[in-house]
């Protein structure tokens, strides 16, 4: 079985990088290639000028915070986090006091310095991984890897710990990868996303960057919340129609098929609007509106446009117009799901 | 409701009651009782003469020595090869079912064709020395006679079937206790490049310590109340052999030729609860202590 196929990346120096796809898509296994748990059947993997490929982990300078902590239940925190050091032989033997200095670092790092003496067993979800962090840390590594550090936390802290995760990241300056099946978590942090499936890279870049301008259709669907909206298009003559409405103009594309992705902001309210839409209700968040429609060409799907609150939708008409913003509209081809890029022309 | 719990536990309350209970307080009883006799249901005074008795009979003495190697060479031994086994068994891949059967094969096995077993190796017939004799001399030693032999022989032979018929419960529990450690643990481990030994040390012996000193306690408890391996293996006649064992005396108290003397086996099984008390007591305690 191939979990992870073709896996060709680059990660910079220094900086924190999300690692994300579905389920089961091979970024764990991506993981362990990295941290050497597992080896690759062909293929190298670098870290700066060495190669690292027939290295064992204790030797390629790695610190793994695993997705269920993995701390162990008998010890202490301080001896939790001593446990890397303690392993260290030869030349690069440390003192007791050394090791006690450190592990009081990586704690004060993670902010649990008042739990040392506590076993795993009497902490919060929250704190255990901050442990599990501080262990990972104190051989400081060259490279930190995360696998779902915040797939076991509550909503509250999760937006808590993915701020303190970057913190950690910043003040260390170790290159960090993590893990996670989120988007919103790798958006959030990272200065560079891996959007993985099935075991192949789909597209890197810096999380903007990969949203504005998705290779293909999984990228585009799997980015954003609320998600993106496909519909079946079709282009004749230059011209780019949405079931019968003849929506934007898009030059050097050919006559074909296609889907069409559309950004929930990429709709704009207008009384003459050439998408003509049936309305099924409208959600007021406060910050913005939702507008929910149907179309003919999306037809299995409710369809949903965000906008500012200036728009006033008319509920009673049952039909809303717009109009499309097209740096917001994305073409993929029918069969492969590849990116077509088109001229954007007037309206 | 609550009186509906006590009529579900009452059936087996009232047989506890009848064949554990009241026996228990009537051994504690007769054990106070001087002379006591069976028949005729009457004894000359109460006091601690029994006590005295059992405690200066020279049997006694050695019965009480002999269980004490006993528990104290089996229970470490076998509980540290099982565990090393089923570190092995735990290690490797292919064939584990099989050689878990293997080993779990002398528990399922009847004890007479285990005794059986054991004669052939150990015992001198006619026709041979024994297998265990075959080896030596071919090595180059002189035999040795494990069954009417020295003491060290004799005491040899018992450890041996004892540590042999233990091991296959032990295996079992340990090797499901090391399965049941979370992979995590040893990943955690490797990234810090933890030696095997070290990670076995730190790691797997603390996760896994509950089953051992469960397999501890136990075992102690089964290696004091030991009777039916020595029986299979010397006889009846264990006073003379020397391997008598406290419930050996027990019973010969009771029904040996020498027999007939029920406060005096009172009394040693008194004392043999009370040894078996305090060694559970301790063991729990260093258990408890230990994190």
């Amino acid at each position: 079985m191939i979990a992870v196929n073709d896996f060709n990346f680059e990660i910079p120096d220094g900086k924190l990088i999300g690692l994300l796809g579905p389920s089961g898509c091979g970024k764990s296994t991506t993981l362990n290639l990295i941290s050497g748990l597992q080896k690759p059947t062909s293929g190298q993997i670098f870290f700066g000028e060495d190669d690292v490929t027939n290295l064992p982990p204790e030797n390629r300078g790695i610190g793994l915070v695993f997705q269920n902590y993995a701390l162990y239940p008998h010890l202490t925190v301080r001896q939790n986090i001593l446990f890397p050091l303690e392993n260290l032989k030869g030349k690069d033997k440390l003192s007791k006091t050394v090791m006690l200095e450190k592990a009081q670092a990586a704690a004060g790092l993670v902010q649990i310095e008042e739990l040392m003496d506590r076993r795993p067993g009497e902490l919060s979800g929250g704190q255990q991984q901050r442990v599990a962090i501080a262990r990972a840390l104190v051989k400081m590594p060259k490279v930190l890897l995360l696998d779902e550090p915040l797939s076991n936390l509550d909503a509250r802290l999760r937006l808590q710990t993915r701020e303190e995760i970057r913190r950690i990241q910043r003040e260390t300056g170790i290159t960090t990868i993590f893990v996670t099946h989120d988007q919103e978590e790798a958006m959030s942090i990272s200065d560079m996303i891996v959007v993985m499936n099935a075991g192949v890279v789909q597209q890197i870049g810096r999380p903007q960057d990969v949203y504005d301008d998705p290779k293909n259709l999984f990228v585009a669907k799997f980015l954003g919340t609320p998600p993106i909206n496909v519909f079946d298009g079709q282009i004749k003559g230059g011209k780019l129609f949405l079931g019968e409405d003849k929506v934007m103009d898009v030059a050097g594309t050919g006559d074909r098929v296609v889907h069409v992705g559309i950004r929930p902001e990429g709709f704009r309210l207008k009384e003459d609007g050439p998408l003509c839409c049936e309305l099924c209700g409208v959600e007021v968040m406060g910050r913005d509106v939702s507008v929910i429609f149907t179309h003919q060409a999306c037809p299995n799907a409710k369809v949903r446009a965000i906008m500012g609150t200036e728009y006033k939708v008319d509920t009673w008409k049952g039909i809303v117009r717009f109009s499309l913003i097209p740096r917001k509209v994305f073409l993929f081809d029918r069969e492969t799901g590849e990116r077509i890029y088109f001229e954007e022309g007037g309206q | 409701m609550k009186r509906k719990g006590w009529l579900y536990l009452l059936p087996a309350l009232l047989f506890l009651g009848v064949f554990m209970v009241y026996p228990l307080i009537d051994v504690f009883v007769y054990s106070f009782e001087e002379g006591y006799n069976s028949a005729s249901q009457t004894y000359f005074g109460t006091g601690l003469y029994n006590y005295s008795y059992v405690l200066h009979d020279p049997y006694f003495l050695q019965a009480v020595k002999n269980t004490l190697i006993l528990v104290a060479i089996t229970v470490p031994v076998s509980t540290g090869i099982a565990l090393l086994i089923s570190a092995g068994l735990n290690a490797i891949k292919p064939f584990r079912n099989l050689f878990q059967t293997i080993y779990f094969l002398p528990y399922v096995t009847n004890t007479l064709a285990v005794g059986l077993v054991f004669m052939i190796l150990f015992q001198k017939t006619a026709y041979s020395e024994g297998l265990i004799n075959l080896l030596i001399t071919c090595f180059g030693g002189s035999p040795v006679d494990f069954i009417d032999g020295p003491y060290w022989a004799k005491m040899f032979v018992l450890c041996f079937y004892t540590i042999w018929v233990v091991m296959p419960f032990k295996i079992l529990i340990l090797t499901s206790a090391l399965a049941s450690v979370n992979q995590d643990y040893y990943n955690a481990a490797k990234v810090d490049g933890t030696s095997k030994f070290r990670t076995f040390m730190r790691i797997t012996l603390p996760m896994i310590s509950p089953m051992i000193f469960y397999l501890i306690i136990t075992g102690f408890i089964g290696a004091f109340k030991a009777y039916s391996d020595v029986v299979a293996l010397f006889g009846t006649n264990l006073n003379a052999a020397g391997m008598n064992t406290i419930v050996g005396y027990v019973y010969d108290m009771l029904y040996g030729d020498s027999g007939g003397y029920p406060s005096y086996a009172s009394a040693a099984a008194i004392l043999l609860f009370f040894i078996v008390l305090t060694i559970t007591c301790i063991n729990l305690l260093v258990s408890k202590k230990k994190p």
